[in-house]
């Protein structure tokens, strides 16, 4: 095992988990360590359990049996350095100025830093002129924008983005992978979902694929797109699996 | 399209709405220095003599009147309770025992008037110029013509069930049926009266003050049976030591002198005279100017 | 319909000469009202929220309780604040039985619960929506109160205005504490009560004109607000 990169919540360490809603299992037993600051992502068809997987890993749910570390952290005190976006961005009823506000209001960030903070999230998002807006009134790809720069305002250590351009047109669905793949640039630790395999080749560092609720090959992207040791991995790969 | 987004700059106005809002309760909140409480009866009220009478009060004494006017038995309960200054009622037996049960200093009579029987112009039960108003309603119980009751324990019920035991005719077996118990003051009576073409027994200041009359005629009056005097009693402060006592003096004290009398007697509604000065010097007060 | 002419002559001729006590009793309806709605508010708006976030045994029978709550009748109200309030009462050293006062405790009484089930809706819904975002945002519950209250705060208008318009119109309770005393506690409602009982049917068909007018045009006002800030807002 590798020594993990210098990160204060790396390795993120998955032993046995399992999760399950009303009798049914969602996530099977899945183990993993990822010590890489590089960007992971978790590739898988719909229903493997990739969001479920995320938001175990964020805290926002529990596994029913199992742990998820965060360096020495417990999953509580790793979530105040993280941030996540969801695939459908929930923004509030308010101006898009007004919701990276709102960010900096909860987290306690001093009235005279919050100008600048919100400013440089905008321009990084490419919405600078956009910030008196009603933020529902931004298009789909501009609304994901946001929601990763609100997720990124306060440069968290982790950022988790679920599925982040599933629902965006080709180009719109471009911005966001520019905005990710400058965010993950600077030093922030990327772990995204999605069941684009071209995505994942563009933005994947280490690739972890799931399928059905099991992690069925963890690996480096090089090696995992070249030659996948699984072969339902190799199978979804060619595109026998639907996406 | 850049839309000025009028409705949130009304939210940043939010502060200042609150400040008025403050403004607002506060307005609504404060009471009045100087100032009695009178619980008295609809009849007056109605008769509009209190808005006659009242500011004349004010101009001479500094001292403002409110009036609570609900029917007789509830302005007794009113004062019983403190939550009075001065009683005016009109039912001698009613006053007197609030007086001997040490809830009101002494009873002044103040003026009278009279009670009339009106009724539709049809009369049904022919009572028209009738002079004895106990057998004129004998006649509209024997006919089952309908009358309206007020039926709320007020000094002009308490009259009507007097008269109706002198007349040796009980309409309480009828309720519901022509005898028709409204409950209400009597103006809510005297619409009720006039919409159902029923018989009613009224004070003579609420009839002719009264807007609604319809086909309603008075039919019955000038009986000695109908005299209608009423009094005022200062509520005792032993029993309520907030009670303004000076101040519900001095509206007794005026409305028993000579000043108060004579405006009394002033009052005209339609170029009728509706109340008489009926001041007796009362027990312990002699009659002021 | 001859009664009704009159009465639009009445009510036109009393606002055409801004007559002084028309003027007088229309603004104590609304200092009464206003106030009482502010007062409810305050209390309604985190109480509502408060039950909507926070679990506890029992939780829905107060719901049910606070949605049955709306359909309280004004007339017991005043009953009840009348005998609070009446010297023989509890509160009765406060003095504050035929005052404004009462009229305004009344009536924060009765919209209390309008503003609080429909507040605690609004902000379970959005509570819905919104939760997995604050959580990860690591919300304290008083901030997610915050949030909510204030992202909702079109239909919370909503609901304040449907408490107003329920204050302004009722007569039972401001008659029973308040004693309808002339120049004192007299409002719209309990003049029109009044001026019927003398008969004088145009003046109070008159001012029932203008007290629908009024209260039409908040609830107009509260839907046209609503409406815009959806499609603005989202």
């Amino acid at each position: 095992m590798e020594k993990p990169d210098d990160h204060p919540l790396l390795p993120l360490v998955a032993r046995g988990v399992k999760f399950g809603i009303n009798g049914r299992q969602i996530i099977k037993d899945v183990s993993f360590w990822i010590g890489s600051s590089g960007r992971t992502v978790i590739l898988g068809p719909n229903g493997a359990g990739k969001s479920v997987m995320l938001r175990l890993c964020h805290g926002l749910l529990q596994p029913s049996s199992g742990e998820i570390r965060w360096g020495d952290l417990s999953i509580a005190a790793a979530r105040e350095q993280q941030a996540m976006a969801s695939q459908h961005p929930v923004l509030l009823r308010r101006t898009v100025r007004d919701n990276l506000l709102h960010v900096l209001r909860v987290k306690g960030v001093p009235r005279s830093e919050r100008q600048a903070l919100v400013d440089a999230a905008l321009e990084q998002a490419g919405l600078a002129g956009l910030g008196a807006r009603a933020a529902r009134t931004l298009s789909g790809g501009q609304q994901q924008r946001l929601a990763i720069a609100r997720a990124f305002v306060l440069k968290p250590k982790v950022l988790l983005l679920d599925e982040p351009t599933t629902n965006l047109d080709p180009a719109a669905a471009r911005g966001v992978e520019e905005l990710i793949g400058a965010i993950g640039a600077a030093g922030t630790k990327i772990l995204m979902t999605t069941h684009d395999i071209a995505q994942a080749r563009r933005l994947a560092a280490d690739v972890m694929f799931l399928n059905d609720g099991r992690l069925l090959e963890h690996a480096p992207a090089a090696e995992f797109f070249t030659s996948p040791k699984d072969p339902v991995a190799a199978g979804f790969l060619a595109g026998e699996l639907p996406a | 399209m850049r839309n000025e987004p009028r409705v949130s700059r009304a939210f940043g106005r939010l502060p200042v709405a609150l400040a008025l809002a403050a403004m607002l309760i506060t307005g609504a909140v404060h009471g009045q220095p100087h100032s009695i409480t009178v619980a008295s009866t609809t009849s007056t009220q109605n008769s509009g003599l209190f808005d006659w009478l009242l500011p004349q009060f004010t101009e001479a004494t500094g001292i403002e009147v409110q009036v609570v006017a609900v029917g007789t038995g509830q302005a007794i309960r009113i004062a019983t309770n403190g939550d009075a200054d001065v009683l005016l009622v009109h039912h001698e037996a009613s006053e007197r025992k609030f007086v001997a049960d040490g809830l009101g200093l002494a009873r002044h009579p103040v003026m009278h008037n009279d009670f009339v029987l009106v009724g539709p112009a049809s009369d049904a039960a022919g009572i028209r110029g009738m002079s004895d108003v106990a057998a004129a309603l004998r006649r509209i119980g024997e006919s089952g013509s309908i009358f309206v009751s007020r039926g709320d324990d007020s000094g002009t019920h308490k009259k009507e069930l007097e008269l109706w035991a002198t007349s040796g005719f009980d309409p309480r077996p009828a309720s519901g049926d022509w005898y028709r118990e409204s409950g209400s003051g009597m103006g809510a009576t005297l619409n009720t009266a006039a919409a159902m073409g029923g018989y009613t027994l009224s004070d003579r200041g609420s009839w002719v003050s009264f807007g609604n009359k319809g086909d309603l005629e008075i039919l019955v009056e000038g009986d000695e049976r109908l005299h209608n005097p009423y009094s005022a009693i200062v509520v005792n402060p032993e029993r309520h030591p907030h009670v303004h006592v000076r101040e519900a003096q001095a509206f007794v004290d005026w409305l028993t002198s000579t000043r108060g009398q004579a405006a009394i007697a002033a009052f005209r509604v339609d170029g009728q005279q509706l109340f008489f000065p009926g001041a007796e010097p009362g027990a312990g007060v002699a009659g002021k100017d | 319909m001859n009664e009704f002419s009159s009465a639009v002559a009445a009510a036109l001729s009393m606002i055409a000469t801004l007559n002084a006590d028309l003027i007088e009793i229309v603004l104590l309806s609304l200092q009464v009202s206003l106030s009482a709605v502010v007062i409810a508010s305050i209390i309604a708006l985190p109480l509502g929220a408060l039950i909507a976030l926070q679990s506890f045994p029992g939780r829905r029978a107060v719901v049910i309780l606070l949605n049955a709550l709306m359909g309280l009748p004004p007339v017991v109200v005043g009953l009840l604040v009348y005998l609070l309030l009446s010297r023989a009462g509890p509160l009765g050293s406060m003095g504050l039985l035929f005052t404004p006062t009462a009229m305004v405790i009344a009536q924060s009484i009765i919209v209390l619960p309008i503003i609080a089930a429909l507040s605690r809706q609004t902000i379970a819904d959005l509570h819905e929506e919104y939760d997995e975002h604050l959580r990860s945002l690591g919300c304290t519950r008083m901030q997610s109160i915050a949030t909510l209250l204030w992202d909702g705060r079109f239909r919370l208008l909503t609901a304040i205005m449907a408490g107003f318009g329920r204050a302004i119109a009722e007569v039972g309770a401001v008659i029973i504490v308040g004693g309808n005393i002339q120049h004192a506690t007299r409002v719209m409602t309990t003049t029109i009560a009044l001026e019927t009982s003398k008969g004088n049917l145009a003046l109070a068909l008159g001012l029932g004109l203008i007290l629908v007018t009024l209260a039409l045009g908040v609830n107009a006002a509260a839907l046209v607000i609503s409406d815009a800030a959806r499609r603005r807002y989202g």
